[in-house]
């Protein structure tokens, strides 16, 4: 195409002009490639590990239950089904008895939640298996964020308190056997983790559970009167609703950068449309028709995209490749969030992403460049190939 | 049309548009032109002569009266098909050069033949052949900004020369240049003219140009008040 071939020559021989924005392009899709790729790698991970820790392939909950609610534990435990007692001991679902407690760091009381779990389960990651082991006190395991916030460490005995299902008020003493590391803040901030049948001996509802967590090889959904069954997708929304927003804050930055790009290539469009007047004419005389100057103009400064693309991907795909295999260590206390946030996050770029990236920043590259190219078509050309100033 | 009638002008007017009211450029032309001719516009600045070339170039469109230039019909010719008027059958040269400055020597040549979709190597030819017309084979590689004034009005001449059109139109193409250059310019163009029955049109009002007419077309005040066939042209 002659079109394409003119623009070439007439880009390159614009030298360093050129070269600039044409690196400033490259570097923005790159930028929002990485940035995209880093919040779906970031998605990927968070769903795997809420997966592996929390949520499982579905729950049952009681049907009083409600995680934000804590005065609906009280209510929310009853006998363990029949059809769950089977599963659980076919190892597809494992239950989770749920109360409140308090804990008395430093002599301050604070609360926190209970849970009861099976020390054989292998449904979810908490190594439950440490809590088979014989002690005077309770054995229970906690993560680092509990330990942390309530400075506790491997070995260390504390006292807890709790209210039964009577409502009688008591105390004892639980050691802490095993602190482990999760992503999942909620799996660990402000909760300690005993064995299911300690719990229900202490609440007094032997074989009583609020919930189960459905394993994740595993497909239970059947209705099960006094449970609710709660999908997988249900449980993962907020988490998935958060990261669309931070997906969408985040760009706001990159699309800044990707106007400012567009500035440029406007500018210089704008400025070469008007220094150029005089070879615009000396196309017209030579017999070109406006619609093909038009047409070359436009051709020429998409051309910068279609070299960023081409620029960018030679120093941005090794480069995204590099992030891929290595990941991106993320700052400690971005947790706060309440995402799961790994210390390494290993973005994942689909080709959905990259072409879309590509699409979008030639897309606005060409409307962009042709705005003030549209304007040579309303130049007289004899008056352009004097070079008159209009 | 009669025959070897490359040009027809009748009862031309041309008005600019100046404010609410409006100004006659030129006013009542007729003329013809044959092929093989070696001609000028001629007259005082601001009498027309560029605008006159202009209208023959499909560049611009009279106002009144009528202009056939190669069986075209300048006044109800669309844009389109101008364009095509030029790109096959009009070559053009500037005061100003007007040549392609990214573009090299050989590039600039090139580039009408590039509108005109002909095959590298035929277009190969076609541009060194121009090139020796004008003898700057050895330039090819150079770009317009490091040659002479004299160098790019002769690339600019091989540039309307390389598609062999059937009318150049030059517009005070001495007018930067210094005598030498301007008369090296103008026998190379006559060469031209006898070799390939090229019709040369001049606007010029050069002393140095106009002693090389074989006819000499004087207007003044958009008119034309001279038209003369110069049989005494001096051998150069
Ligand atoms: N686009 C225009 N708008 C208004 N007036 C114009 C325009 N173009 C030319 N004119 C006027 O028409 C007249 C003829 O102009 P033209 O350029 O044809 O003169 P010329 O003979 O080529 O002069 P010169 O020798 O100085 O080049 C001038 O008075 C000029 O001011
Ligand atoms: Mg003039």
């Amino acid at each position: 195409m002659l079109a394409l071939k003119l623009a070439y020559r007439n880009l390159v021989g614009a030298g360093l002009r050129t070269w600039l924005n044409v690196f400033v392009l490259s570097f923005t899709y790159i930028l929002i490639i990485w940035q995209f790729g880093m919040i779906d790698g970031w998605n990927y991970q968070a769903q795997v590990d809420m997966k592996n820790w929390e949520v499982g392939n579905g729950q049952y909950w009681h049907q009083n239950f409600d995680p934000y609610d804590f005065f609906s534990y009280e209510e929310s435990h009853a006998q363990i089904p029949e059809l769950l007692k089977k599963a659980t001991s076919e190892g597809k679902a494992t239950p989770i008895l749920i109360s409140q407690g308090t804990i008395y760091p430093d002599g301050r009381l604070q609360s926190m939640i209970l849970r009861g779990i099976s020390p054989e389960q292998k449904v979810i990651a908490i190594p439950s298996a440490e809590l088979n082991v014989k002690s005077e006190e309770i054995p229970v395991i906690i993560g680092q964020r509990m330990a942390n916030s309530c400075k506790l460490n491997q070995g260390d005995i504390t006292t807890i308190r709790w209210r039964d299902a009577n409502g009688t008020f008591d105390a004892k003493e639980v050691k802490i056997v095993k602190i482990f590391h999760c992503n999942v803040p909620s799996v660990d901030a402000g909760q300690m983790y005993l064995s299911l049948e300690n719990h229900q001996k202490m609440m007094q509802i032997p074989g009583q559970a609020t919930m189960f967590i459905i394993d994740k090889n595993s497909n239970i959904n059947s209705n099960i009167s006094g449970w609710e069954y709660k999908s997988h997708e249900f449980l993962m929304k907020e988490m998935t609703e958060m990261i669309k927003m931070k997906k969408v804050g985040g760009s706001v930055l990159y699309f800044i950068l990707l106007l400012l790009a567009m500035l440029a290539i406007f500018d210089t469009q704008v400025l070469s449309i008007f220094r150029r007047q005089k070879e615009i004419g000396t196309y017209i005389a030579m017999g070109m028709t406006r619609k093909q100057v038009v047409g070359l103009f436009t051709v020429e400064g998409a051309m910068h995209a279609i070299l960023a693309v081409i620029i960018g991907a030679i120093y941005g795909f090794p480069f995204l490749l590099w992030q891929m295999k290595i990941g991106i260590s993320m700052p400690a206390g971005t947790d706060n969030l309440g995402i799961p946030i790994a210390e390494k996050i290993f973005p994942v770029y689909g080709l959905g992403l990259i072409i879309s990236t590509v699409m979008l920043v030639l897309i606005i590259t060409t409307i962009v460049s042709y705005m003030p190219a549209h304007k040579i078509s309303k130049m007289n050309p004899t008056d352009a190939i004097k070079g008159k100033i209009q | 049309m009669e025959q070897n009638q490359l040009i027809t002008i009748n009862n031309l007017v041309k008005n600019f548009p100046i404010g609410k009211g409006k100004f006659t450029a030129l006013n009542g032309i007729n003329l013809t032109f044959k092929t093989g001719e070696f001609a000028g516009l001629v007259g005082p600045s601001g009498s027309g002569k560029t605008t006159l070339l202009n209208i023959i170039g499909s560049l611009d469109i009279p106002s009144e009266g009528y202009a056939n230039v190669l069986g075209m019909n300048i006044g109800k010719l669309n844009i389109k098909n101008a364009a095509i008027l030029r790109r096959l059958h009009l070559g053009f040269i500037f005061q100003t050069y007007n040549l392609l400055p990214v573009y090299s020597v050989y590039e600039n040549v090139e580039f009408p033949l590039l509108l005109i979709n002909m095959s590298a190597s035929q277009r190969k030819k076609a541009v060194m052949d121009a090139l020796d017309w004008v003898g700057l084979t050895d330039k090819i590689k150079s770009r317009p900004a490091q040659l002479s004034g004299g160098e790019c009005q002769r690339v600019a001449v091989a540039r309307a020369m390389v598609k062999k059109p059937k009318i150049v139109l030059a517009d005070e193409p001495t007018a930067n240049l210094d005598a030498a250059n301007s008369h090296n310019i103008l026998k190379m163009m006559m060469k031209l003219n006898e070799e390939l029955k090229t019709t040369f049109i001049f606007a010029t009002h050069d002393e140095k140009v106009i002693q090389y007419l074989k006819r000499k077309i004087k207007l003044e005040d958009g008119k034309i008040v001279k038209d003369e066939i110069i049989k005494t042209n001096k051998e150069l």
